[in-house]
């Protein structure tokens, strides 16, 4: 080979040898720069060109209010005071154009679904919360139980971790089956003689999101065992060899020596479980579809209504943005950090 | 609980005794937890309809049938249609084969040129890839519709394929850069100064020790693939929706009765080739799942 690389014709091919790589890398650059760069922007643009008010009923003036765009919104939980305002505007023939009326109620809508998204968005932080504070007290339990040189680990970890090769519409449709109202886990403790037993929480606008973090919990549980478990096994022998020299008891030694240490793990975790929390879609989709009402709707299922099934794409879009945004709240500052660290480990 | 030495002293003494049977009880009870849905629906889809009004989740069939599975498989009615979900499973594999090869293929090459071929700005390219792994898709939901609109593959599964393939981008070079970063760069200078050119350096040198990351790149596409929802909901219509989306149809129902071991049978037909996989490579399952997740 060494020979023949003496007599490689300089010029054209050399050039053609530089760009290769180039070439290669060519058309994932472009399919970046559009399908991600490009259509994020395009989406900011459509968040703030299109009417995020009311673009499918054509109340803007000029137009008439139809009964039919009145019960399209009463059906789409627009308030009754807001309704009443319009009907007062249906009966003019035709809005006036410049009317100070027109643009108080919309307004009003505008703020009502504003609203209903600030439910969402609660509704997603508490149930965000208690879903990565559950998972990480159970992942780190079982970690740390499994660590203890246990019989079987392979297995137990095996079963630990199935749920996380299943779609969540799978998991999810076992679990809209176990908590069925009728005759899921409340017959099953009604036949273990507690007759009044009841549970109803996939129909219950209070608990139905509960249902989701249950299910959440279950699929996720097993991976957060897994990240703890391999920083366990990263910890250094010899300083908890030290301890118990001291004389420093079990328990005394894992609070305060290796749940510590374990630091980085808590961290990925949390970043990890955010980040599927917050573009959790799937298991609300199948579970409770958002409902009853919006009560278990979060920013995902509630982007995707207003986009695709109710054609508001100024609204979808923003509220996509607003994902966009908290998503890279999170990851920009750990992924500069991660990047840090390998640079200069 | 008094001074322990690690290990040998372990058993000694009847506290830990006690200890290490609370430990086994507890990751025992875990395992039932974590096992009781699969056996849940593996028990719902072998029971009757009356089987299942009269019994509870977890109450033994009185008489095993397989018929919810043939009535899941071909004939349960899924929208307006009466076919099973036979279909949308095919559906699924037509789409997850060409995805995840085409995806690892080109993550391969793109890893390859990250990590052996950088460049001026080859690493800043490399960060902005990166950013492909954590979007939310929800924010480009809205403009991929519309593009697959005016390219003509909206609905259908060509669509889905080019979309799974483009996403998946971002994750397969990452593994493939992470995974040959770690090779030596003397064996690719030496090969360089003996006039060995770009291709024959990948064919020659780095392919053949690449099986574990390409099973890695694949189980993980594959999983990934398999279990999409949001894509198959979005941007798939009628006869060309994955099996996730046609298995959340049946479930959602709301017309006739509600047949849940069809529905139980259906969920599992579902998520079998992912078990499978997992059951036969957990090992590599595990590693794209922490190398994915926590870079990604």
């Amino acid at each position: 080979m060494a020979d023949l690389s003496l007599s490689h014709p300089k010029g054209f091919f050399d050039y053609l040898e530089d760009a290769i790589p180039k070439l290669v890398l060519a058309p994932t650059f472009l399919a970046a720069l559009v399908f991600i760069y490009g259509f994020i922007l395009w989406t900011a643009w459509i968040s703030m060109t299109q009417s995020a008010l009311l673009p499918n009923y054509r109340i803007s003036a000029g137009y008439r209010i139809t009964t039919k765009a009145l019960t399209k919104m009463k059906n789409e939980g627009v308030s009754e005071n807001v309704l009443t305002k319009l009907r007062i505007l249906e009966k003019h023939e035709r809005t006036d154009k410049k009317s100070k009326f027109l643009r108080d109620v919309k307004k009003q809508i505008g703020a009502e679904q504003l609203r209903i998204y600030q439910d969402v968005i609660l509704t997603h932080s508490y149930s965000h919360d208690l879903f990565i504070a559950t998972c990480i007290a159970l992942g780190l339990i079982l970690a740390i139980f499994l660590d203890q040189r246990i019989r079987a680990e392979g297995a137990l970890r095996t079963i630990y971790l199935y749920p996380m090769a299943l779609s969540f519409i799978v998991t999810g449709a076992a679990w809209k089956w176990i908590l069925n109202p009728d005759l899921g886990l409340e017959r099953l403790v009604r036949n273990l003689g507690f007759a009044e037993f009841n549970f109803d929480w996939l129909v219950n606008s209070d608990m139905a999101i509960y249902t989701v973090v249950i299910a959440a919990v279950w699929q996720s549980t097993g991976f957060v065992m897994a990240l703890f478990l391999a920083g366990l096994r990263g910890i250094d022998e010899a300083i908890i060899k030290a301890a118990q020299v001291d004389g420093a008891s079990l328990p005394r030694i894992y609070l305060r020596i290796i749940i510590p240490s374990l630091r980085p793990a808590f961290l990925s975790t949390v970043i990890i479980l955010s980040h599927i929390a917050i573009k959790s879609f799937d298991l609300v989709m199948v579970l409770t579809r958002g409902g009853p009402g919006y009560s278990s709707d979060l920013p995902a299922t509630f982007m995707y209504a207003f986009a695709f099934n109710r054609g508001r794409l100024g609204f979808g879009a923003s509220s996509a943005m607003m994902m966009f945004f908290a998503v890279m709240a999170i990851i920009i500052p750990y992924l500069y950090s991660e990047l840090r660290k390998t640079r200069y480990a | 609980m008094p001074d322990e030495s690690p290990s040998t002293a372990m058993y000694h003494t009847p506290g830990a005794l006690f200890a290490r049977v609370v430990i086994y009880t507890i990751l025992i009870i875990a395992a039932i937890y974590f096992l009781i849905p699969l056996l849940v629906m593996i028990i719902t889809s072998l029971k009757t309809m009356g089987d299942i009004r009269t019994g509870h989740l977890i109450s033994w069939p009185r008489e095993v049938t397989l018929d919810a599975w043939k009535e899941a498989w071909g004939s349960a009615c899924i929208g307006v249609k009466c076919e099973g979900i036979k279909g949308y499973f095919w559906n699924s594999v037509r789409m997850v084969i060409p995805a995840v090869v085409i995806s690892t293929v080109m993550g391969a090459a793109n890893g390859y040129v990250f990590s052996k071929w950088r460049f001026r700005g080859s690493e800043m390219l490399f960060s902005c890839l990166l950013l492909g792994c954590f979007i939310p898709f929800q924010v480009i939901l809205l403009p991929m519709a519309s593009t697959l609109g005016r390219l003509g593959i909206a609905q259908s599964i060509t669509g889905l394929i080019m979309v799974h393939i483009v996403y998946g981008l971002a994750f397969t070079t990452l593994f493939f850069r992470n995974f040959y970063v770690t090779v030596p760069d003397d064996l690719v200078r030496a090969a360089k100064i003996d006039g060995a050119g770009f291709f024959r350096i990948f064919w020659k040198i780095l392919l053949p020790i690449s099986a574990p990351i390409f099973v890695v790149s694949i189980i993980w596409q594959m999983t990934q693939i398999w279990n999409d929802f949001l894509f198959g909901v979005a941007f798939s219509g009628g006869d060309s929706q994955p099996v996730t989306v046609a298995l959340n149809n049946l479930v959602n129902t709301s017309t006739g009765v509600k047949k849940y071991n069809v529905d139980m049978a259906a969920a599992i037909i579902a998520g079998v080739p992912t078990l499978l996989v997992y059951i036969a490579a957990g090992k590599y399952f595990l590693r794209g799942l922490t190398a994915g997740a926590v870079k990604g």
